[in-house]
């Protein structure tokens, strides 16, 4: 084999050696194109919404700069957000989770039910989270060590531990009318200057949750378990385990929502989560988080999750009847995944 | 030759009822080259799949550095200083470079949290190092658009990141053009004059010819030939003796032995 000392240079500039070491900075580098390219697939999210509100408030000035409207939103966003956010770690691990409202549900009433016996709510907040982590690490189980598809068995969980609830309360509802005496309440879900404080929370867990998926060891392994499987397995990544532990995330995030849900409405309902289901799956895609796995965006989920619910209020408030809330909701999550392709053709 | 780096004895995997090894017995010691060849299901990939331990064997045993390991598993076998090259690479293709190089080892401190600066310098250091320069990426390029041969020089930097001691190339010049593939040669070279060893798998004869100072000839399953680079006179008798091994039956009238 004869030495070829001059590594020769293909069209492109590939495979050559020595000469990269003084070259000027490379274009991806600059701080602002690095900062841009890094947040791509939100920032994508966050045009759209940023369009959708300028033809809302273009079709109804009035109503849209009363901060009742606001107010209203960000009221019942925080649920959407504990859901949302966790729902894409397990959409990026290229699994699916349809059980988070049966969840939800579920550790709302433990919530409840703690409450009710006369113990502080913070116990009762600790318990919830107890108990949707244990429904997450049992979905997570049946689904990884049963290795059960994902879509089929986490919808047959929800139907299955929805059931337990309205068997085990008879369908009854639980009020908890001294809630708001209490320090919990106080700090979680009262309102500050006409801000309801759990849209902090909220917020709070969703920048928490962006870091934990970009710059954390079990983020960049949920990224490459959805990614790869097989090669994370070759690399020493457990790749059961950190799919197992994305069900637990998700199981957090849905008692989270279940005991916020409770809080804000004085009342666990046996069908407390039961209408989340749909506008939270939309909110994940309609935020940039595709379907395949292994890539995703936390900020754009919560994005996502913004636009949905600004969809119904929208409409009406632009001064459309309740009937368009349907069409609207839909031409929106088309025109959102549109645009996502247009914006992940670098990736594929 | 120098010191016993690993070594298997009696390694058999069957997979239900096929027996993909039955009975293998392999050392590589400290900077040699094994070239380990055989035909389309001879059992190569197998094998490297429990050296690295993505496979576990059905029975046999596994030293390092003369002492037997225990629940031998992917994890273990980089502890021990073993590195693969796969042969599909092993890569996530959505990921940044820097994610793929760390896969599996994230440079992390407090709580988990990534050391992103430090992951970055070093891949980085590692591109540099394979003389993988290169304008038209960074170590944040997404590793979907780079080239065969770029992709190939990712899974390279991954396996020389630790310093590791024995580093396996499954069939590393499948796929790539010319001056890759001298590249890859031009890597295996440099690996061994740092006292490193290497199993290169390859289908081409001549390339593992050109390379290994020992080979290995696996054929369903079983080693049938073990032989060094001296003991050879030319890659035809290697070949040679493949075909024989692979049709004994059409050169049994010719006293083949």
């Amino acid at each position: 084999m004869t030495d070829i000392a001059e590594p020769k240079q293909d069209k492109r500039g590939h495979m050559t050696t020595g000469a990269g070491s003084h070259d000027p900075i490379h274009p991806a580098e600059r701080p602002m194109r690095r900062l841009f390219l890094a947040n791509r697939a939100w920032l994508g999210t966050l045009g759209v919404f940023v369009v959708m509100m300028a033809v809302f408030i273009a079709a109804n000035p009035r109503v849209f700069s009363s901060w009742g409207l606001y107010a209203s939103v960000l009221t019942t966003l925080p649920v959407a957000l504990f859901l949302t956010v966790p729902l894409v770690y397990i959409v990026t691990a290229a699994e699916i989770d349809l059980s988070f409202p049966a969840t939800m549900g579920f550790a709302g009433w433990i919530f409840a039910l703690v409450v009710q016996a006369g113990y502080d709510p913070f116990l009762g907040i600790v318990a919830a989270i107890l108990t949707g982590m244990a429904l997450g690490l049992l979905v997570g189980s049946l689904v990884v060590y049963a290795n059960l598809s994902s879509l089929i068995a986490t919808l047959g969980m929800n139907f299955m531990l929805r059931g337990l609830i309205l068997m085990l309360t008879q369908s009854k509802s639980i009020a908890l009318v001294t809630l708001d005496q209490t320090w919990a309440y106080r700090i979680f879900s009262s309102q500050v200057y006409g801000v309801p404080l759990q849209i902090l929370w909220a917020l709070a867990f969703v920048f928490v949750c962006a870091l934990l998926y970009n710059r954390h060891r079990f983020g960049v392994q949920v990224h490459v378990v959805g990614d790869n499987p097989d090669s994370a397995n070759e690399m020493g990544v457990d790749v059961k385990r950190v799919r197992v532990k994305a069900f637990v995330f998700m199981g957090l995030g849905a008692a989270l929502a279940g005991v916020f849900s409770t809080m804000i409405n004085f009342t666990w309902w046996p069908t407390s989560g039961d209408g989340y289901l749909l506008p939270v799956l939309a909110s994940v895609f309609v935020g940039g988080t595709p379907t395949w796995g292994g890539i995703g965006t936390v900020v754009g989920g919560a994005i996502g999750a913004l636009i949905v619910s600004f969809i119904q209020t929208g409409v009406v408030g632009a001064g459309l009847s309740g009937f368009y809330v349907q069409f609207f909701n839909g031409l929106i999550i088309i025109l959102s995944l549109i645009g996502h392709r247009w914006n992940q053709v670098r990736y594929r | 030759m120098g010191e016993r780096l690993i070594e298997l004895r009696d390694i058999a995997k069957s997979f239900g009822r096929v027996y993909a090894l039955g009975g293998i017995n392999l050392h590589v010691d400290k900077g040699e080259v094994v070239g380990l060849i055989g035909d389309n299901g001879a059992g190569k990939s197998t094998l490297i799949k429990i050296l690295s331990g993505v496979l576990k064997p059905t029975s046999g045993e596994i030293l390092v550095r003369g002492r037997p390991v225990a629940n031998w598993n992917a994890a273990k076998s980089r502890e021990a200083g073993i590195e693969t090259v796969f042969q599909d690479r092993a890569l996530a293709v959505q990921q940044t470079i820097v994610t793929n190089i760390f896969m599996g080892r994230e440079l992390s401190g407090f709580f988990g949290w990534l050391r992103v600066a430090d992951e970055e310098r070093e891949a980085r250091r590692l591109m540099r190092e394979i003389g993988f320069t290169s304008r038209v990426f960074t170590p944040q390029s997404i590793v979907g658009q780079l080239s065969g041969g770029e992709r190939q020089g990712v899974a390279i930097a991954r396996a020389i990141y630790k310093q590791a001691d024995l580093i396996i190339l499954d069939e590393p010049t499948t796929a790539l053009s010319l001056t890759e593939t001298d590249k890859v040669f031009h890597f295996v070279r440099q690996v061994k004059a740092s006292g490193r060893s290497i199993i290169f798998i390859g289908h081409n004869i001549y390339h593992v010819f050109d390379i290994a100072d020992r080979f290995v000839v696996l054929d369903r399953g079983t080693v049938v030939l073990e032989t060094t680079r001296a003991e050879t006179a030319s890659a035809e008798q290697l070949i040679n003796f493949m075909q024989r091994v692979a049709h004994p039956a059409a050169n049994s009238g010719a006293g083949a032995q």
